[in-house]
């Protein structure tokens, strides 16, 4: 495992967009049969999801919580001098998201701006990219922004991904303050475990041809997906999930010689509520401290993390909290985040339609 | 752990109401609960009472709940 430590740098404030429509599981039943809805519900806890719009990206709901945060913390736009997009739902190919987001964040052309692809454990890669650049230089903000539009991404005809995934965008402001004290990541990745959850085609390695976005039937229950749609083989993952998250959990803890009991709260991504429940027993951890999004917002990949801490947390972030993040998937990659709060403002959830918050 | 008593917790994880109904022979695919949610039940089975986290490949070429269980306890 590798190990990155920061001394004073943390989130300042936080806002999340997620879609105005509302999806329903129970009554999602255009394909599946209600008993078949009920019985996915029951298992993975996930009642609703928000879904994204034909005019909404993941960069435009990342662009209604920017716009959000800086309004409600009068944020000087000359002073962000550091934009990451994260994301595997980018507008386009090329250019980056983060640049066209720079021109309509209205942000000065002396911006640093770049993507990161990754996934499901992407936010607290994220927050080590910028908590680094923050530290070494004399940066006044950054402005981390993670958004997905998982929705767009698999297929409603595969009951094995159909309910599960969601759609949300955050905006998380770092500065530099010594008030923050100590910050420690352990990011990993296992790229043997590649073909666990992926988009087979529409890169560079099966390129977007007539073929790759035909619906073909792809196992014995009868499921149906394209290339271009995602895949999970979910049995895999779960298996993966169990084995290595405590063992990162447990391997950060011993690093910093900490307990769980040391942390007010503890934010999972959002896989579902069967992977996570199972996760908390197995690790004997206190459900209270556990903030869960599961059931009004389910999977939304790298989202998750932060969606999670900006619905549930707000209020509860006065003065100083110790949050342990941990997050996995795609990739395989996982991390663990030791991250302090301290007075960290946070904003109301906004909603967006045709692409711009309502 | 007795196969008997494996069976009963097989039978809970796959949501089969009366575990009766099943035995080590018991080709579980051919179960009318048998499915891909039912399917991470055991894998949280094995994890939690052997400590063994099989891979999917290994898990497909068990086909009876005797099998699951010569798995769990080969070590």
């Amino acid at each position: 495992m590798a190990y990155i430590q920061y001394d004073g740098v943390g989130i300042t404030a936080m806002a999340a967009a997620v879609p105005k429509r509302v999806i329903v599981n129970r009554e999602y039943t255009e394909v599946f049969s209600k008993a078949e809805a009920d019985e996915i519900v029951d298992k993975t806890g996930i009642e609703q999801r928000r879904f994204a719009d034909e005019n909404t990206c993941s960069s435009d709901l990342c662009l209604a919580a920017a716009e959000k945060l800086i309004a409600d913390n009068s944020i000087d736009k000359e002073d962000i001098e550091l934009l990451v997009f994260i994301s595997q739902t980018p507008d386009y190919r090329m250019p980056a998201t983060s640049v066209t987001l720079q021109h309509r964040l209205g942000l000065p052309n002396k911006t640093i701006a770049f993507d990161i692809n990754l996934g499901c454990s992407a936010f607290i890669y994220g927050l080590s990219v910028v908590y680094g650049m923050m530290e070494r230089s004399n940066l006044k903000k950054a402005l981390l922004l993670d958004g997905e539009t998982r929705s767009k991404v698999y297929s409603p005809r595969d009951r094995r991904s159909a309910f599960l995934f969601g759609d949300g965008g955050v905006a998380a402001l770092i500065e530099r303050d010594p008030k923050f004290g100590k910050s420690t990541f352990s990011l990993n990745s296992d790229g043997s475990r590649a073909d666990l959850i992926m988009i087979p085609a529409g890169g560079y390695r099966k390129m977007s041809s007539a073929e790759t976005v035909v619906e073909k039937v792809v196992d014995e229950f009868g499921n149906m997906r394209s290339d271009e749609q995602g895949y999970m083989r979910g049995g895999d993952v779960f298996n993966f999930v169990i084995r290595e998250i405590p063992r990162d959990i447990k391997s950060t803890l011993a690093l910093t010689e900490k307990t769980v009991d040391d942390f007010d709260y503890v934010v999972f991504h959002q896989a579902n509520n069967f992977i996570n429940s199972y996760i908390m027993k197995k690790m004997k951890l206190d459900a209270a401290k556990i903030p869960s999004t599961i059931a009004k917002f389910g999977n939304t990949s790298s989202v998750s993390v932060p969606l999670t801490i900006v619905s549930e947390l707000k209020g509860k972030l006065d003065g100083k909290k110790d949050l342990l993040l941990s997050a996995f998937g795609v990739g395989m990659t996982w991390a663990t985040g030791i991250v302090p709060f301290v007075d960290c403002k946070i904003s109301e959830i906004v909603e967006v339609e045709n692409g711009k918050a309502v | 752990m007795t196969i008997n008593k494996f069976i009963e917790k097989f039978a809970e994880a796959v949501e089969v109401e009366d575990a009766s109904t099943l035995s080590a022979n018991t080709e579980f695919r051919n179960l009318e609960e048998w499915s891909s949610l039912a399917y991470l039940s055991v894998i949280a089975l094995m994890d939690e009472e052997f400590d063994v986290q099989i891979e999917m490949e290994d898990f497909k070429k068990l086909k009876t709940i005797q099998e699951v269980f010569d798995a769990c306890t080969k070590e």
